[in-house]
């Protein structure tokens, strides 16, 4: 940092030019790293203006007419387009109260075993998941909930009838939550896992003169010690409430259960790149990226506020 | 920890210990249940006698996914795009994270936001579709490679790990003349061999279940990686009727039947195989490189 200062007078400069010669093998190797940001990051960031333009291939990004606000207008004024920020929403909400939470209940529970080679074996077992990928993960669902699949077959032998998951409206989001979770319930347990290990185990032995039981020391120990591990994860599910696993939702939703399943990100690839409407579908993406940075920005603004960790 | 040893403490442990087991039985069981269906006899799945054990023993499924040329096929191409893409992945973001570890750095604090930035903000799907086809890259494995070749987070780790390396192991260097390249390459990287094998893993893995950037930008199926040709067989059916087909003309009369579940799920089971082999072995330094990354937060 001490070269970054705006000298004023001549030795300052020079100084820092200094500074910059003498990193200069430091600077040519981040020549390919900063031309893939500008390249592949903000090029398509630059790329967002064919939302205020009627994007025509032809005519190329720059000859396409300027439209000011018209996509906007025409979405924001479209019952439709709020139903697609509905289902995205409810989506993300609901990862956030059921699929967040349990992770950490999980890793409190893995901590209370008693062996250690116990402790490793579950945490390894939950999260073998995370490596499997989306589409088989979809693939598991579908087969699974199909009209002949071991779920129903299940739900037979307990006495019930079959029913199709898949094609309910209903069953769309349960499905997405509960299959989210058995992916990434082990994975997320992880970083809380870590946290509880560097618990002073101090504390536990003072807890414990003072007389409290184990379930006091949760609360009064534990709890606090991962308190900031919490809040930074929170921080994190509440900023990607709206960018929701767009590649699990293009999978398993289907045109029957579209009143639910249509997502914002899963509409704009339908329009956008199926249907060609570049212009207006990327005005639409937008509305979810500037949301998105925005959660960002006040949940961490938040947790600061309330005097906890925050990202930056 | 051995304190408080009352009978409602040892109920909890009870209860606590058949909780994680039920949980563990539940992570593996969908895993289970298609290995069962895969390796069961065709007319005893689609009767529907294969439920929690298998029945019968016939590989046909097996033997009907490798004579399959889509499949063989897909599985090559995903061998080559996550080999070449891990090695773009890995020299670009060591090439980024080395640099932005040193402190005295000019600038550094303004490309560090600048990357962070493109974490939380991005173009989105339209305009980065178009950038890549406009660059010429559509319908090449480029287009699976590039614009993903730096991801911030595990830069970020990298970062911190390179943090941690003492100064004095390469002052001597400096001190001999060596340059910054040179001394990345001999002295740092050796050093770094844990955080170089996690992100290895984390972005090869990322390769390999990678599909929805080849559903954008590969028209040609003889391009297509395996969760490509696993979505079309699970979810249009189409190419695994072909894949029957062929191996039903192929195969002797009287033979037994190949289900179709069966034949999806040892698809399945193959495109996983590298990543359940691979698992055990890593499982340990992926747990190490997710530490450090929660420790920078």
């Amino acid at each position: 940092m001490r070269g970054m200062g705006l000298g004023n007078s001549r030795r300052d400069r020079k100084k820092l030019w200094n500074q910059i010669y003498r990193n200069r093998w430091l600077y040519l190797m981040m020549v390919l790293p900063v031309a893939y940001f500008i390249i592949f990051k903000f090029g398509p960031i630059y790329g967002l203006q064919i939302s205020f333009r009627d994007f025509r291939v032809r005519r190329g990004i720059w000859g396409s007419e300027w439209v000011g606000l018209k996509h906007f207008r025409q979405y924001l004024t479209n019952p439709g387009f709020w139903i697609l920020v509905k289902n995205t929403i409810l989506l993300g909400i609901g990862q956030v109260l059921f699929v967040f939470p349990i992770p950490i209940i999980f890793a409190l529970l893995v901590n209370e075993v008693r062996s250690k080679k116990g402790q490793r074996l579950i945490q390894n077992i939950s999260y073998l998941p995370h490596f499997v990928s989306v589409v088989v993960v979809a693939s598991m669902v579908t087969t699974f909930l199909a009209k002949d699949g071991i779920i129903n077959k299940i739900i037979a032998m307990l006495g019930g009838s079959g029913h199709l998951f898949m094609q309910d409206p209903k069953w769309f989001r349960p499905v997405y939550w509960i299959s989210n979770l058995w992916q990434e319930m082990g994975w997320s347990a992880i970083i809380y896992s870590a946290a509880l290990t560097n618990v002073d185990e101090q504390l536990y032995e003072a807890a414990v003169i003072d007389g409290a039981n184990r379930w006091q020391q949760t609360v009064h120990v534990t709890l606090p010690a991962i308190k900031p591990t919490i809040s930074i994860m929170l921080i994190m599910a509440i900023g990607n409430i709206m960018s929701v696993s767009f590649e699990k939702v293009l999978l398993l939703q289907n045109a029957l259960t579209y009143e639910v399943s249509d997502i914002i990100s899963t509409f704009v690839y339908r329009q956008g790149l199926s249907g060609g409407q570049y212009s207006y579908s990327t005005a639409v993406d937008m509305f979810s990226t500037v949301t998105n940075f925005v959660l960002i920005l006040v949940a961490n603004r938040v947790c600061k506020l309330l005097g906890e960790t925050s990202l930056w | 920890m051995n304190i408080n040893k009352g009978k409602g403490y040892r109920v909890f442990q009870i209860c606590n210990a058949l909780l994680m087991a039920g949980v563990c039985l539940v992570v593996l069981f969908p895993l289970y249940y298609m290995f069962i269906v895969s390796i069961s006899d065709g007319a005893a799945i689609m009767s529907g006698q294969v439920n929690f054990l298998p029945k019968g023993f016939s590989l046909r499924a097996y033997r009907a996914a490798f004579k399959n040329n889509d499949f063989l096929k897909s599985y090559w191409n995903t061998i080559v795009i996550t080999v070449s893409g891990t090695a773009v992945n890995l020299i670009m973001t060591t090439l980024f994270a080395y640099p932005l570890s040193k402190q005295t750095l000019p600038g550094r604090t303004f490309f560090m936001r600048m990357a962070v930035f493109t974490m939380f903000f991005t173009g989105g799907m339209i305009p980065s579709y178009m950038l890549v086809t406009n660059l010429g890259l559509g319908n090449t494995y480029w287009a699976l490679i590039l614009p993903g070749a730096i991801s911030v987070y595990n830069m970020i780790i990298m970062r911190t790990f390179f943090e941690g390396i003492p100064a004095e192991l390469t002052e001597v260097a400096y001190i001999d003349g060596a340059n910054d390249i040179q001394i990345l390459w001999k002295i740092i990287l050796p050093l770094s061999k844990p955080i170089f094998f996690t992100l290895l893993l984390f972005y090869a893995v990322g390769h390999w279940n990678g599909f929805f950037n080849a559903l954008l930008y590969l028209n040609d199926k003889s391009r297509y990686p395996i969760q490509m040709f696993v979505r079309g067989v699970v979810f249009s059916g189409e190419t695994l009727s072909m894949a029957m087909a062929s191996y039903n003309s192929s195969s002797e009369v009287g033979a037994e039947l190949l289900s179709e579940e069966g034949a999806k799920y040892a698809i399945i089971i193959l495109s996983m195989i590298p990543i359940l082999v691979v698992f055990p072995i890593v499982s340990r330094y992926f747990k190490s490189g997710v530490m450090i990354g929660a420790v920078k937060g």
